[in-house]
């Protein structure tokens, strides 16, 4: 279709503009007030005692998280892909649900099921394990948001692949497990690896559900975002906008991390 | 190859599935015994069920549970206060705004990122995806930067309802260009261009050939959009204010009931929230779907 | 197809795993801690460490008292971690199941809460100190140069002024906020109506926002909403300190505060948090309640900051009014507070 120039232009224009004042400002002006005050100050306020127990409370949630997304992701994303049974549309549509879920009302959720006058309270009552106020609950906000993450990634990639290489390999005497682990596992390769990604990114950021079920102490119950918060209520408006940045700056290296994996995939499906 | 989102699995979805509407189907599986031992299904299946259950089902049943606590008049009081139908208001004000507002911007974005070529275009490809990636909280504060009282472009938007606007398409800004994008790069060029040798000028194929095998993707990115807003709270905690009837959005009032330890209150509005999500996806789905058939009809 | 394989297995690259892994490894290894304060380091040889839960603002507060704790016999090694949030939510968090050793809530019902949930003593207020280490007015903060010219409770009314003060329901400061000029319109309590038609005219004409805690309600005043803040004289100096373009006024008539403090009798650290308790009443923990903006309960260490803290011509105190067990109930219970029901009827 040939289209007009000078409409080409504009839109193009229009467009450049539109990104430039949402997305491209914002990010200029955080950096440059980030900065301003120079370099050290920035180091100093993202490596204060209570940032650094943020930073290693929002590793060791993502190294929980991580793999039993993988483990239960792929194991959804082969029942899904792989068999046909009655129930399978609701699995689906399970599996999306996160996605249509406000964090705070995955919050609400957990409170209502886990708090000591929920639903299933005996558990920390009687047992003394704390669901809410503690590390578990955190755990359990950040799975529910990534949940669909991997499945998501991993199901299409078994679908278009086919089956034809797994049978083969059955005739040749594999057992399952042997099946699994050089047939299946390499050809969603790229797929996992993306699925994980996002997954990361995401339980980095989380906030919302966060903020209702943890305790949010100092050096041991708050998350990265949630000192962000933090500081920001406290007036320590600087020591909110450097953590920011630092943040900023993880998400670009996701995006980019991101970019590259997709490129290896289309390459390795065209190859 | 197909031009519509909505249930293919090879073609753009495929590549980004994650922009796929939420349940969409896939067709269903060649019967494949290759990794099933005898039980192993069930025993896979039963495990699966379990996780799921345990994580996403359960929570949700005892949000359920908890809104018909106090039977169906305190629920009914919950959702119907002064409070709780200000928040709704906002909420679905501000999305529908931002909605449209995406719909029309996302739309031209994608076009320009698949159909026009500029110096740095690549670049622009990867940083649109950077509002997925930021923590909501970090949103807020960058809003707050620019659109608050200290705002260098002279907009102080703070408190205001165009202040929540700004955040909610910031948020949603990557979603309808994602729907839009692998759709435009798929379209066959032929109809257009046999449109165009048959004499339909470049306006006219636009409207009539271009822009309707793009609505599917289109109304699929709105609904992703309009969800998320309807959700979001992190990303206007600052910038808001939480001013009842005003910038107050559900899941702020959602929080303030359950920290003033309503939980019952707290559950009654989550589940019209979650309703009214539900009720919009379903709603663009049947769109689309009836879209992408007349689409195809006519293509065939 | 076998060098498919291959390529896609080994396209799997470990590397990006290992990185991380390794940047993680280092990391983790940093040693972390509760202080948020840039260059003040983390505390070293620690024995034993308490949680304090409190209110919204005493921040400016604790931070100075805390190492003035850390410097004396009674307190070294004691790490103190502390969580400030709206007074009435905290206080439910703590009986939900936060953890806490020592509490210290805008309001004395917020305590009163923990007894009858079990988690602090009865005796709490009955040593000399009364509970009570430092307190504070009832006070209007105005934008700089005061251009509305502010003077007391009836200028609130005025058709142009919109005031902020936060909700009653999850914060102590709003309960003192709407105290002084309730006492001060109903002449001590005597003429309850005329105290509630103020309040009322006062929420319902004047208060668009319902910030949860009071410093909340500083930060929605500071970043421009409203024209006058009711806050506590303690926010407003921290606030004025931070240089932020406000200043605060004193009413004639105004309302005495004071904010407990309790241990926790479930905590496992009572020794600890029984030292802490006791030490704000020593000589060295009032001069630093002083010196952040507090009033002091110590006689002597007040009459040493007089000059900072004018006495107003009529100080009310909740004993007037007959005591928080009779004020609570009458003017904030959740259902039929009179004060309460004012603001469920004004914002839902």
């Amino acid at each position: 279709m040939k289209s007009l120039p000078w409409a080409r232009y504009l839109t193009r224009y229009v467009v450049l503009a539109y990104i430039g004042v949402m997305l491209i400002l914002p990010v200029i002006l955080i950096l440059w007030r980030t900065f301003r005050p120079g370099f050290g100050q920035f180091y100093d306020w993202i490596s204060t005692p209570a940032a650094i127990s943020a930073l290693n409370l929002s590793l060791l949630v993502v190294a929980i998280v991580l793999p039993l997304n993988v483990i239960f992701g792929v194991m959804t994303a082969i029942l899904l892909a792989r068999n046909r049974f009655r129930g399978r549309g609701v699995l689906q549509a399970v599996v999306d649900l996160p996605f249509a879920v406000s964090p705070i009302i995955v919050g609400v959720a957990l409170i209502v099921l886990w708090g000591s006058a929920g639903a299933l309270g005996f558990v920390e009552n009687d047992f003394g394990f704390r669901i809410i106020f503690g590390v578990p609950g955190i755990v359990l906000a950040s799975i529910f948001v990534t949940l669909p993450f991997v499945v998501r990634e991993v199901q299409p990639v078994l679908q278009e692949v086919g089956t034809e290489q797994e049978q083969a390999a059955a005739t040749l005497g594999s057992n399952w497990w042997q099946t699994f682990w050089r047939v299946t596992l390499p050809s969603i390769g790229w797929g996992l690896t993306y699925g994980v990604v996002l997954t990361t990114a995401r339980t980095l950021g989380e906030f919302g559900g966060v903020i209702m079920v943890s305790s949010n102490l100092p050096g041991e119950s708050q998350t990265l975002t949630l000192l962000v918060n933090d500081r920001y209520n406290r007036g320590a408006e600087y020591g909110a906008y450097a953590l920011s940045t630092m943040l900023m700056g993880v998400a670009v290296a996701f995006l980019v991390v991101k970019t590259i994996v997709q490129l290896r995939r289309k390459r390795a499906r065209q190859a | 190859m197909t031009h519509s989102i909505l249930g293919k699995t090879s073609g753009p979805e495929a590549i980004r599935p994650e922009l796929a509407q939420p349940g969409s189907e896939l067709p269903p599986p060649p019967k494949a015994r290759t990794l099933s031992r005898p039980g192993s299904t069930s025993l896979r299946f039963g495990v699966t069920m379990l996780w799921l259950s345990l994580i996403v089902l359960l929570p949700l049943a005892a949000i359920a549970w908890q809104a018909v606590d106090g039977g169906w008049q305190a629920f009914w009081l919950a959702i119907s206060s002064h409070a709780a139908l200000e928040a709704f208001r906002v909420t679905l004000t501000a999305s529908v705004v931002v909605t449209v507002f995406n719909m029309v911007f996302g739309l031209l974005t994608a076009w320009v990122l698949v159909r026009d070529d500029f110096p740095g275009k690549a670049l622009l490809d990867v940083f649109i995806d950077l509002p997925f990636a930021l923590p909501t909280i970090v949103t807020s504060l960058v809003m707050l930067a620019v659109y608050g009282k200290n705002s260098p472009v002279g907009l102080h938007l703070q408190h205001t309802p165009p202040g929540v606007w700004v955040a909610l398409a910031f948020v949603t800004l990557p979603l309808v260009v994602r729907a839009v994008q692998p759709v435009l790069l798929e379209i066959d060029r032929d109809v257009e261009e046999a449109a165009a040798s048959l004499g339909a000028s470049g306006p006219k194929v636009l409207t009539s050939i271009v822009l309707p095998s793009l609505l599917p993707a289109v109304l699929s990115g709105a609904g992703l959009s309009f969800s998320r807003c309807v959700a979001e709270f992190g990303s206007v905690v600052t910038i808001g204010g939480q001013v009842p009837g005003k910038t107050e959005v559900s899941s702020q009032w959602i929080r303030a009931l359950i920290e003033n330890d309503d939980r019952t209150g707290a559950a009654a509005i989550s589940i019209v929230l979650l309703s009214i999500s539900f009720a919009v996806l379903i709603l663009l789905r049947v769109l689309g779907g009836r879209t992408a058939r007349r689409e195809e009809k006519a293509a065939a | 197809m076998s060098q498919r394989l291959y390529d896609i297995r080994s396209a799997w690259r470990w590397r990006p795993v290992v990185t991380l892994a390794l940047v993680s490894g280092l990391v983790v290894a940093c040693q972390g801690g509760a202080s948020d304060v840039v260059g003040a380091g983390a505390l070293t040889n620690v024995n034993a460490k308490i949680t304090l839960v409190a209110y919204s603002v005493p921040e400016p507060g604790w931070s100075k008292v805390i190492p003035v704790f850390n410097a004396s016999p009674e307190g070294k090694g004691v790490q103190v971690v502390t969580s400030y949030a709206a007074s009435a939510d905290q206080s439910r968090g703590v009986v939900e199941g936060k953890p806490a050793d020592i509490v210290n809530f805008s309001v004395e019902p917020d305590i009163t809460r923990l007894v009858k949930a079990g988690k602090v003593s009865p005796d709490w207020d009955k040593d000399g100190g009364r509970g009570i280490p430092f307190g504070s007015v009832v006070t209007l903060v105005v934008r700089k140069g005061n251009p509305k010219n502010i003077k007391d409770w009836d200028d609130l009314l005025r058709p142009d002024v919109e005031v902020v003060t936060p909700s009653p329901l999850s914060s102590g400061s709003a309960k003192w906020n709407l105290l002084a000029p309730y006492a001060a319109k109903s002449n001590g309590g005597r003429d309850s109506r005329g105290g509630i038609e103020f309040i009322s005219k006062l929420v319902h004409e004047h208060v668009k926002l319902r910030p949860s805690s009071g410093r909340l309600a500083t930060s929605v005043f500071v970043e421009g909403s409203g024209d006058v803040l009711i806050s506590y004289e303690n926010e407003a100096i921290a606030i004025e300190r931070q240089g932020k373009p406000v200043e605060h006024i004193l009413p004639e008539q105004t309302f005495k505060i004071e904010n407990p403090v309790a241990v926790v009798t479930t905590s496992p650290h009572l020794d600890a948090a029984n030292a802490f308790n006791n030490f704000q009443y020593t000589a060295a923990a009032q001069t630093a309640w002083a010196q952040a903006g507090f009033r002091a309960v110590d006689p002597a260490v007040a009459n040493n900051f007089r000059d900072q803290y004018p006495v107003p011509v009529k100080l009310w105190t909740i004993d007037d009014l007959g005591g928080w067990s009779t004020a609570d109930p009458q003017l904030f219970d959740k259902n039929t507070g009179s004060i309460t029901k004012i603001y469920q009827a004004a914002t839902g």
